[in-house]
């Protein structure tokens, strides 16, 4: 389902059989047919090119998010879990303030500041999910840096850096990559909620938020608008939650009982 | 107990600061001169003069975040620029339509969530629980602003048995609980997503307990464990959720209001957004963070005076 929709984002261009963006006044709020697969809108616009289009956006943002925030996150974490003392303190409290803010009232607070752009997009969302990268990568590297092969290595006299890259974060990975994938299933949630608001990405640009959002006004008569790409949104993330949960059974050896038994 | 009150109250204390500074920050990171952006293009030099001088921004930034946590401190946010009437008043004119759907919103996720929790716990791997747990993730990965949609579509358009717009008639008790109906819905049922899957997995941790096995073998009936012995013990995880959901539901309220043509606290930050009235968003910034802040720390303090292994 994710690989389906990740082939999709990627052959856009090929897959779409209309210029998302060019009306067609003739054309408008169209039933799904076989010339236009998901129908029209009220610009006339082709409502599968929209989506299409509007696969690309969303997965770049969640793909540039989770890479910006994960390796931030992380980093601050790692280094705040590995040395510990009053750095460890003033960071953790600054995360847990940062948490308590859901992630959509934290990244509209930054819009409001910065304006919409896709930049300004990918900047807001990524600051929202900083902190919890932050906090899961602390517990872990807390966990690892007692085990015996990092003591072992402190007593080898290696060097912090050393212990950190060849010891403590090649066995941080696994939940790192749980998280990864939960929070880009996230960041696609925030994505098109902010665009749903009119505070995302910018018009005409497709978004999957932005044709909701067009298509509410015609809810009655052309429901095919927002439902159809409420319905990508949904399979997207979806398939991102079900990796999520594969990754975090097939990783974590204590919770392997909890499918099966 | 005392130790762990003061503990979380430092926390409030500084989330509160923490919710200052983000408001604060709003302002400085527009581009360009603040004053210039709120007025707009048409604005005459005196008018934005005038404004520059009411929010202080000659100043150095250290005196201006001084000055602005002084007065939000005392509830005074500045004057919103589109109703020139003080920003923290309008906030309270619309903050209770939101409590009541965020209050809705909690008592639909529990009602749906909390008895499919069980189902699932108690048909573990077997059919109904692969049901109960596909549904529950399905609803987890529905935008909350499309679930909305696709209710108001079918209960307002097609069945004609809810109204589609607005809060209802002022004063009107009835009427308010009609217009609450379905954004409650939008908003329960996709975090009663979650509230079905933590319920689940903490009835399976308490179901394996020793009592749990006590009591199937003094025959008591089924139903009796389940309710007793084991929905008490995992009640306060349960709630926990709920209660930490709070932070969740108030920014989903943001959305749902929007589908939902509903006057509240969401609605208005999107429109002070648009308007570009800063000190109404930075207003609503620190209500909607106190709140959120504020809900959390008393479930933590219940839960401490509930369950005392907590408090260490």
């Amino acid at each position: 389902m994710l690989a389906a929709v990740l082939v999709v984002a990627l052959l856009a261009p090929i897959l779409a059989t209309h210029d998302p963006i060019a009306n067609s006044l003739l054309e408008r709020i169209r039933p799904p047919s076989r010339a236009h697969l998901f129908g029209t809108d009220d610009f006339g616009r082709d409502v599968w090119s929209r989506v299409v289009w509007g696969a690309r956006v969303s997965l770049l943002v969640a793909l540039i998010v989770v890479g910006v925030a994960g390796v931030g996150g992380a980093s601050v974490g790692l280094v705040s879990g590995y040395f510990g003392g009053r750095l460890d303190l003033v960071t953790m409290r600054v995360v847990d303030m940062m948490l308590a803010f859901p992630a959509l009232l934290l990244a509209l607070a930054v819009m409001a500041g910065l304006g919409s752009s896709l930049l300004n997009v990918i900047i807001a969302v990524a600051v929202a999910f900083l902190p919890r990268f932050a906090r899961l990568q602390r517990a872990v590297t807390l966990t690892v840096r007692e085990r015996e092969f990092v003591l072992a290595a402190i007593a080898l006299g290696s060097t912090h850096w050393r212990i950190l890259t060849r010891h403590v974060v090649p066995n941080c990975l696994a939940p790192l990559l749980v998280m990864i994938t939960v929070s880009a299933a996230d960041a696609i949630l925030v994505e098109s909620s902010l665009s749903f608001l009119g505070l995302g990405v910018q018009p005409p640009a497709a978004t999957w938020g932005a044709v909701i959002s067009d298509g509410r006004s015609f809810l009655q008569n052309a429901p095919w608008i927002s439902g159809l790409s409420g319905a990508a949104i949904m399979l997207t993330v979806l398939g991102l939650n079900l990796l999520g949960d594969g990754l975090r059974d097939l990783l974590d050896p204590t919770l392997r009982g909890e499918g099966a038994e | 107990m005392k130790r762990f009150l003061l503990q979380r109250l430092s926390f409030l204390a500084l989330s509160v600061c923490g919710a200052f500074t983000i408001a604060f920050l709003v302002m400085r990171l527009i581009p360009g001169d603040p004053a210039q952006v709120m007025l707009g293009d048409y604005a005459t030099k005196e008018s934005i003069a005038r404004l520059r001088e009411t929010l202080g921004l000659e100043r150095s930034v250290a005196m201006q975040y001084a000055s602005f946590v002084g007065r939000a401190l005392r509830g005074d946010f500045g004057q919103s620029l589109v109703t020139q009437r003080p920003a923290f008043h309008e906030v309270f004119a619309v903050f209770a339509p939101t409590m009541q759907l965020a209050v809705a919103g909690a008592v639909v996720s529990m009602l749906f969530g909390i008895p499919a929790g069980i189902l699932a716990a108690t048909r573990r791997n077997r059919p109904l629980d692969y049901v109960t747990m596909t549904l529950a993730l399905g609803g987890m990965s529905m935008p909350v602003f499309w679930l909305g949609l696709l209710l108001l579509l079918l209960f307002s358009f097609t069945l004609g048995w809810t109204p589609t717009i607005g809060a209802g008639a002022e004063g009107g008790w009835l009427s308010t609980l009609h217009h609450l109906v379905l954004p409650a819905l939008a908003l329960g049922l996709s975090l009663g997503a979650m509230v079905t899957r933590m319920t689940r997995s903490a009835m399976l941790e308490v179901i394996r307990q020793d009592y749990i096995r006590t009591a199937r073998a003094k025959g008591l009936r089924e139903l009796l464990i389940i309710v007793k012995h084991a929905l008490r013990n995992a009640a306060l995880p349960i709630l926990t959720i709920v209660g930490t959901n709070f932070g969740i539901q108030l920014g989903g309220t943001i959305l749902v209001e929007t589908v939902f043509a509903r006057p509240g606290m969401g609605s208005l930050l999107i429109s002070s957004i648009y308007q570009r009235d800063y000190p109404q968003v930075q207003a609503l910034v620190v209500v909607f963070a106190t709140s959120i802040v504020l809900v959390n720390v008393i479930v933590d303090v219940l839960y401490a005076a509930f369950d005392p292994r907590v408090r260490a």
